[in-house]
């Protein structure tokens, strides 16, 4: 497989690329504000797309340039525009009653990049990958996987569940990219088409909630219990 | 004879009715094409199954598979989608809602469509996203009421299924890299392939993938502890539409898990895969007895009698072996009518009492002489007592539990099956016979809207009828179709 020889410049590439991922997925969990959130997955995505654009050029799968520059349109691009459309509407700019504050969500954001991390060590030692690129962005995976089921349960506006939804998506799109770049064309283009079709769905959903319930914040959806 | 002109035909009649229901934007007329999709689509279907029994056979560029199973299972949803639609017609006109009633049919239609699709989906990713649509398509049905439940529930629905099944996705990936150390960097990851690449594949990654696509559309299935979505979408969606969910959704996930368990069998995995499906399914039992219990809405109620009943087909499929796969699919298809006449009866009961909850129902057979009882007998039918298919099934199922490794689920489920039997019918013995002087007096027969009697009450016929038959008499035929799809499953597991 690819990740198992790369010249060390494309592997170290590759780490950066990643990495920051990781980084920009901590960003959100970080902060308040949703602007902010959106801004961070936008960032995200666009390493996404550089990273498919770097597979393609180092593995020499061409068809990955369309996908990287179909990742920056729509994950990069159309998806933010759609969000801040929604943030917009909502009359509302940051998280008010989390569950778990900013600083201690990345205290356990932490925790869950180190289970991840042995996770993948252990995985990637029963493949006889351990130390490659590969343990890495089965890291990364698991704990954008993690962070984003993390973010699903401390946030509760309406906003922050979309982005948790999509952060655990760029986690599998990211690391795909590089543990399984052959996988059909087809497939990864009607994810990124699915992916567009899910926000706009939840975009029609937050207006519904907003004037049936009259409230943006899943913490006051109570009525169904039991 | 190829399937493809059938399977063509299966999918375009929805797809007409949708487009149909768009173009007229007239209540009327879509009721009557979706109703006329729905005939279509079951005859089709009926058509379907002697053909795929020959199968499998893939078609279209190998996108698509018919085999006797993906037949089956499209045979409960084409049931519960004519069901449902002969319903909806009596239904739909008491909700008062005529100028979005054919955003409702071209919905429900969409629905259907997203779910024949999902079973017959040959390559593992698209099947993913077959599965993804049914979500999207069901949430705006969800909360097509626009009610603040039914909002609440349509986001609770939406949020937790799109993220449970994003695990999902994870294990798909998990799996396909694990094959492409096998079958090079790209290749087409078909069901059928990843079985035959499965003594290969690494246990330790193979373990990783089937937990994260068990969990993944274990949640959509319902199984507990993933279940929370359910009981609030089936219960704030419209009576059709809850019988959608219920009897046809929640089984498109399961041959998504059967076919992934008959994937494990092939790995060096031993028996461990099918103790971790053996135990979940144990579980949704055991959640789903104690809400049944405690239960204080109709609808809720019959949420949670799905949760069981997936568990008692996750325990079949557990199983395995001829029996253990027969008597899951049996069970499949018997829930799928019995838990569309409860749905039935309940939405009935819903507009006759003008309220969801148990404790305000009384005197039901007052109310509703002739569905309150079709809506009775369903309940015996639905906890398992006989004559009625699911009796049968669920004593198919514990044979073939008692014949393997995990026999010690069989007492636990037959422990739990007795629990929910009489918690579930305690309700019912309420509502038909609890003493209330207040409520006697004030129990008057329920005056259905003109013109809804027939489209409300041949559906529930329809659904009693086969449901019956089915459990006096196992049909020959049924049987060496299920003997067939036990034998495409393995049969168990290699040594």
């Amino acid at each position: 497989m690819l990740a198992a020889h790369l010249p060390p410049l494309a592997a170290s590439l590759f780490s950066l690329l990643a990495i920051t991922s990781l980084l920009l997925a901590f960003v959100m969990l970080g902060s308040r504000w949703l602007h902010e959130y959106m801004i961070a997955f936008a960032v995200q995505s666009w390493l996404i797309a550089l990273l498919s654009a770097a597979v393609a050029y180092y593995g020499g799968y061409p068809e990955l340039y369309g996908i990287a520059a179909l990742t920056a349109l729509f994950r990069g691009l159309v998806l933010p525009y759609l969000l801040s459309r929604i943030i917009r509407r909502l009359e509302i700019d940051r998280e008010l009653h989390e569950l778990l504050s900013p600083s201690a969500s990345l205290v356990v954001g932490g925790l869950l990049v180190v289970f991840a991390f042995v996770v993948s060590t252990h995985l990637g030692a029963a493949l006889g990958l351990a130390g490659t690129v590969a343990v890495l962005a089965l890291t990364v995976m698991l704990s954008m996987k993690l962070i984003g089921f993390l973010m699903l349960i401390v946030r509760s506006e309406v906003v922050s569940q979309i982005l948790a939804i999509l952060v655990l998506e760029n986690g599998i799109f990211l690391g795909s990219q590089i543990l399984v770049p052959g996988m059909p064309m087809l497939l990864e283009l009607v994810i990124l088409f699915d992916l567009l079709v899910v926000v706009a769905c939840f975009g029609v959903l937050v207006r519904y909630l907003l004037v049936h319930a009259g409230t943006s914040s899943t913490r006051q959806l109570t009525r169904l219990a039991g | 004879m190829s399937p493809a002109p059938i399977l063509a035909l299966i999918l375009f009649a929805p797809l007409t009715a949708v487009a149909g229901c768009l173009v007229t934007r007239n209540a009327r007329i879509s009721e009557y094409l979706n109703l006329t999709a729905a005939v279509i689509v079951f005859a089709a279907v009926l058509r379907l199954l002697p053909i795929a029994l020959a199968g499998p056979y893939t078609l279209w560029d190998d996108y698509f598979i018919v085999d006797a199973l993906s037949a089956w299972v499209m045979l409960s949803v084409a049931a519960v989608y004519l069901l449902a639609s002969l319903y909806a017609i009596g239904y739909m006109r008491q909700l008062d809602k005529p100028s979005r009633l054919h955003g409702f049919y071209a919905l429900l239609a969409g629905f259907a469509l997203t779910m024949l699709l999902g079973p017959v989906m040959n390559n593992i990713g698209v099947y993913w996203i077959a599965i993804e649509l049914t979500t999207l398509v069901s949430t705006f049905l969800v909360g097509f009421e626009r009610s603040r439940e039914g909002v609440e529930a349509a986001w609770k629905y939406i949020v937790i299924v799109s993220a449970g099944i994003s695990l999902a996705l994870l294990g798909i990936v998990f799996f396909y890299w694990a094959g492409s150390l096998h079958l090079g960097p790209s290749y087409n990851l078909t069901w059928s392939a990843l079985r035959s690449v499965a003594p290969q594949l690494n246990p330790t990654i193979a373990l990783a993938a089937f937990l994260l696509v068990f969990i993944g559309f274990g949640t959509k299935v319902g199984l507990a502890p993933m279940h929370t979505w359910l009981p609030d979408a089936h219960s704030e969606g419209p009576a059709p539409v809850s019988a959608m969910l219920s009897g046809a959704l929640l089984n498109t996930a399961m041959i998504g898990i059967a076919r992934f368990i008959n994937v494990t069998d092939a790995t060096h995995l031993g028996v461990m895969p099918r103790t971790i499906v053996v135990v979940i399914g144990a579980l949704s039992l055991a959640i789903a007895a104690l809400f049944i219990t405690r239960q204080t809405e109709v609808k809720r109620l019959m949420a949670y009698s799905s949760v069981e009943h997936m568990g008692v087909m996750t325990l079949g499929l557990g199983f395995g072996g001829p029996l253990g796969v027969a008597g899951a699919l049996y069970h499949m298809l018997n829930h799928s009518l019995n838990k569309s006449l409860m749905f039935f009866g309940a939405g009935d009961a819903m507009h006759a009492f003008h309220t969801k909850r148990i404790g305000r129902m009384r005197y039901v057979l007052t109310a509703m002489p002739v569905a309150g009882v079709l809506w009775i007998v369903g309940a015996l039918a639905i906890t398992g007592a006989p004559p009625f298919g699911l009796f049968l099934s669920e004593l198919t199922i514990m044979r073939a539990g008692l014949a393997g490794p995990n026999a010690w689920a069989v007492f636990v489920m037959l422990v739990l099956l007795v629990v929910i039997f009489v918690g579930f019918l305690n309700h019912f013995r309420a509502m038909y016979f609890g003493e209330s002087p207040a409520a006697e007096a004030a129990a008057v027969p329920w005056r259905r809207p003109p013109g809804t009697a027939v489209w409300c009450l041949l559906p529930m016929w329809l659904a009693l009828l086969p449901l019956l038959a089915l459990g006096l008499w196992w049909p020959a035929a049924i049987s060496h179709y299920f003997a067939v799809i036990a034998s495409q499953l393995g049969g168990g597991l290699s040594p």
